[in-house]
Formats: C-alpha cells, structure tokens, sequence
C-alpha cells in the first residue's frame, strides 16, 4: 500500500480552478519529486497535504490517503496530531520560516513538545543532538541562539532538524534549496536525503530544478497549469520524456556537451494564467505538437510511465 | 539580549523612569514614609498653607478643608491612581489582546463578529460610557477598574488585530502550524511575542490615559469614594478653594501632570525604539 495516495485533487478560489484533477502516490521510503514552472499548483498540492490551505483557497474534490487514512475526512485535531509528527514540512524560505524570537533549539524540539514525546528537557537534548546531526558546529550554543543570528544555510540545516527531529514518514520538501546559495544547495540536499533514507522517510520534493530531480528522485512528477501531465521513473522520464511540455523543460537546461555559445532553448510564451487557462490540454497554447484534438481534455494513460498528452513522444507503448 | 540590554541604555532616557519608579516606590511604600495619617482631621488647622506647624509636625504642603495633610493624602493618592491604572491596564490588555489576537488569526466569522464589537465600543464616547456604567455598578475602586476595562479593550485589540494579519501568513507560522502546533499554541507562543512590542507602547500610552481617566471619575465623584485620598478627588475639592488655598488643587494637579507624562514619555521612547529595530 502506497505511503501517500493523493487521488484525483482540485483545489480552487472562487470562480478559479487552480489545480484540477492530481494524481500521485508516494511509496514508503520514496523520494517523489513534483516538478513545475511557478503557478502550477504544485506548492498547493503539498499544503492541502498538510491541512494547510491559506484563507479562501477550498479543496475541490479527490481524496488525500495517508497510510491507508483520508487526510480530508480528519478532523482538525486529528490532522493535528499527524503534522509534525508522521508529516513534516520544509520551507523553501529559511529565515523568514523560523520564529525570529524563538532560540532555535526551541524550534527544532517544538514537535516533540506539543506532541508531548519528551519533556520539556529531554526535547531540548534532543534537539541539541539534532542539531549536531544536521552538521551545525557547537549545537549547545547554536541550540541558545535566534535564527537571525545564523546564515540562510544553517537556518535551512535547522528547518531540516526540526521536520526530521520525530522521524515523520513523509517529509515535503518545498523548494528547499531555492533561496541558498549554489555552493551549498548541493550539501543541504545531500544531507536531506541521508537523514530521511536513515529513518526511512519519503520525501515529496517540490523544485523547479531538474538538477535537484535528477539527483534525488526516484520518481518525477510533471506539472502544468494545476495538472499532472507526465509521470514516470527518474531514469525513464530524463532519458525519453513522452509529453512535449517535460521534453521542452529538459531542453532548456543548458549542456556542458553541446557546442557552446548557440541561444538557449526556451518554451515560447507564458505560463496562462489561471483565469485564461485555454480548454482541453492547458499546454496547447505553447505546444508544438498542437492539434484540433487537444481541445479535448487529454487524461493519463500508461502504467510505469504515464503521459496525459494525445500526441505523445515516442508514440503508444 | 544584547538588543534590550540597549534598549535600557540608550532608549529610555532615566529620568522619566526614574520619576515613574520613585512614584511607585512612593505608592507602595506609603504606610511608612507619610508623615501622618491622610484622614486624620484637624477642624482648627484647616485650609493652612505650606509650611503650616500644628500638634508637633509639619505640613509640607499644607493642609485641606478638613485639615488633613495634603502631603500624606497625595502619597496615598499615588496608590490609587497607578493601581488603577495598572489592573485596569492589565484587564483591558487581556482582553482586547485576546480578542484582536483571535480575530486576526481564526479570521472568518469571528473576526467579523470580533472587529464590529470593537467598532461598537470604538464609537461610543468613552468617558459617557465609563459615566453610564459607574452610574449603574456605583462607584468604588474595583469597579473604576471595570469600567476603565470596559470602555479601553478595543484600542488593544485593534493593534493586536492588525499586527496578527501581518503575522498571519508569515512561513514561520505556517511552520509552526505543520509542526503541529495548536492554535493556543501558535498565538501565544509564537505569535504574542512577535507583537509585543507595539502592545507594550499602547499599554504604556493607555497607563497615562487611565491615570486621567480615574482623575477623571473621582473629580466627577463616580471614581474611589471619600475618605480614600485620590488626586482627582483633591483637584476636585481643591477646586473650591482654589482662590484661598491654591495648594490642594495645585500639587494633585502637579503629581497628576508627573505621573502621566513620565507614562507617556516612556511609550514614546518605547515606540521610538521598536521602529529602530525594525
């Protein structure tokens, strides 16, 4: 049984539709990444996981399964008690995500705390641990200081203790690296993987980066305008994307192997914005391949691999 | 740490809480630094001025119409105004923080609920409710502090109202919430300390607002009631005697004008210092 099985989700505000129809599930111990351009719905897939939808946003329809639970059927307590516990989260901001007057050592043993796993004393011991774990030099006395006190590296190493401290079964991971710096992308997603695949944790991780994909993931998830339009094993989907809109993604990132100074590739126009999203196949505008038939919603089909596209790369398989 | 630490040497200039502190230290300690009980009378020394000697001490500051001694009776009047400026403070504080707390953070139904109470209260005269209210209670020292409460909770809630949206949707509280954290949780524990700031320059401005406002009540006769010394009563009665014995309304007034801008003062230093650091 899938860890996390998220069927057939739409999630709107008012009049829009801003995801419609996502299907994905997370196997235990996995590492699925949801990838897409900003505005594809796929930091609002992650929060309605947690029950954290903003104001004025509303669950649609689809169900949310946790370990064999549906998420949406929970009470407000219930679902309390699984965040921060089976379900942790990390935000793409560091700094702004950490309470700028709480010592950090406090935020990291937060979870065991209002779970009531440990005292008071045992968490901040606890938490000190942690934070050794997660490489910050001199926990005790880190452990004492405000975050505004620590760089935007340490802030994420802290977030990371904090999500992970009570070895939750799914951690999602939205945009964790987006505002570090490269040079230490690389060791905070390194670090990330290695504590989760410790404690057994799958990682729904959502970027933008095909690098970070490409590095951590098993399986990959594409998103375009609030649906999944291709799904499939890491491997499979970088060596032979099937929807037009991952081939194109996948072209615009810039190889070492190629000959250097021609243009870089980029997908031609806009994103659409929610209000004009074009009938049928929501990509067509932008597609290549477009046909009179992709005015006609395409669903996915396919077992490992599968594609909602009704010209597929690579034809039927 | 090393932020409030600077804050007490370079925001508050000492004096005013040096002034603020003596008066309280006065207040508190009234029972044994006054020279002679405030209510005893003395009909044959009555209205005397400053300087004034009758059965072997001084009056300082003269005496009123009852021959009391005006020195002891605004030591004693120290006691009632910052009491009741504090506990009314401190009542109206909970409240209104609470309610523009919850409405700010649950938002929907109960803020509007919440925010048109406050707007209720915001629009009624305060002094003409907190008048109504002791007309209806009667007067007396714990429910001048109601009534100050009663008619002061809203000037909370809307700062804490306002300060909670701005949080509301801050990562660190959504953080917080997929930590699990509990709503009494988020706002106390997160959210509270995070607008504390601007809370405290109101409370510190509100002190010096009820402070008058008690004044207020006792000058009208609906405050503490007789003997109890309080400055507003002495400006009060002070009042009718002012012509041929200026002393009684004078120093009222003047400890009254002390306490109040040692207050505010304060608040604005306060103020001045949270917008630095921000």
């Amino acid at each position: 049984m899938s860890l996390l099985a998220i069927d057939d989700l739409a999630i709107g505000a008012g009049e829009l539709s801003l995801v419609d129809g996502v299907s994905l599930s997370v196997e235990p111990g996995e590492v699925v990444a949801l990838v897409g351009e900003s505005g594809s719905g796929k930091s609002l897939t992650a929060l309605s996981i947690m029950g954290l939808l903003a104001d004025g946003l509303q669950r649609r329809r689809g169900s949310i399964h946790f370990d064999g639970a549906d998420l949406t059927q929970l009470d407000d307590e219930q679902l309390r008690s699984l965040r921060g516990s089976e379900l942790a989260m990390i935000f793409q901001e560091p700094v702004s995500s950490l309470n700028p007057l709480a010592p950090v050592g406090a935020q990291v043993a937060e979870s065991l705390i209002v779970h009531g796993r440990a005292s008071v004393d045992g968490a901040n011991r606890e938490a000190v641990e942690m934070l050794r774990r997660v490489g910050i030099p001199e926990p005790e006395r880190r452990a004492r200081q405000l975050p505004t006190e620590l760089s935007g590296g340490m802030c994420q190493r802290v977030m990371i203790a904090a999500a992970l401290i009570s070895r939750p079964r799914l951690l999602i991971a939205d945009e964790p690296t987006t505002a570090l710096d490269v040079t230490i992308q690389a060791q905070i997603l390194a670090l990330m993987s290695e504590l989760a695949e410790e404690a057994n944790t799958a990682i729904l991780l959502i970027t933008h980066d095909m690098g970070v994909v490409a590095e951590l993931a098993d399986q990959v998830c594409v998103m375009y305008g609030g649906r999944v339009v291709e799904q499939a094993p890491v491997e499979a989907l970088f060596a032979a994307p099937r929807h037009p809109y991952t081939s194109m993604l996948l072209k615009t990132i810039p190889r070492l192997d190629e000959e250097p100074k021609q243009e870089l590739f980029a997908i031609k126009g806009n994103v659409p914005s929610p209000h004009d999203w074009p009938a049928g196949c929501r990509f067509r505008t932008r597609c290549d391949r477009a046909m009179e038939q992709c005015a006609e919603r395409p669903f996915m089909s396919g077992q490992v691999h599968r594609v909602a596209c009704h010209h597929a790369l690579g034809g039927d398989l | 740490m090393a932020r409030s630490m600077s804050l007490v040497r370079t925001g508050l200039s000492w004096w005013p809480a040096l002034l603020l502190a003596t008066l309280v230290l006065f207040a508190v300690f009234a029972p044994w630094i006054v020279p002679v009980d405030p209510d005893r009378q003395n009909l044959l020394g009555r209205l005397k001025p400053p300087g004034f000697e009758a059965r072997g001490h001084v009056f300082w500051l003269g005496s009123d119409e009852l021959g009391r001694d005006v020195l002891s009776r605004l030591i004693y009047g120290a006691r009632v105004s910052i009491s009741v400026a504090f506990l009314s403070v401190a009542l109206s504080g909970v409240v209104g923080v609470s309610v523009g707390m919850l409405a700010g953070y649950l938002r929907g139904t109960v803020e509007t609920v919440l925010m048109r109470l406050v707007d209720i209260f915001l629009s009624i005269p305060a002094i003409l409710l907190a008048i109504i209210t002791v007309a209806v209670l009667g007067p007396g020292f714990i429910n001048v502090i109601l009534v100050l409460a009663l008619t002061r909770w809203p000037r909370y809630a809307r700062v804490a109202y306002g300060q909670t949206l701005a949080l509301a949707d801050r990562p660190f509280v959504t953080l917080a919430r997929a930590m699990g954290a509990s709503t009494p949780r988020v706002l106390f524990t997160h959210i509270l300390p995070n607008i504390a700031g601007p809370l405290l320059v109101v409370a510190t401005l509100e002190f010096g607002l009820m402070v008058l406002f008690e004044a207020g009540l006792s000058f009208l006769g609906l405050g503490v009631q007789p003997p109890t010394a309080s400055w507003g009563s002495m400006l009060s009665t002070g009042r009718s005697y002012v012509a041929s014995a200026w002393w009684i309304a004078t120093f009222a007034g003047l400890a009254l004008f002390l306490l109040v801008l040692s207050a505010n003062l304060i608040g604005d230093r306060l103020s001045d210092q949270i917008g630095k650091g921000r």
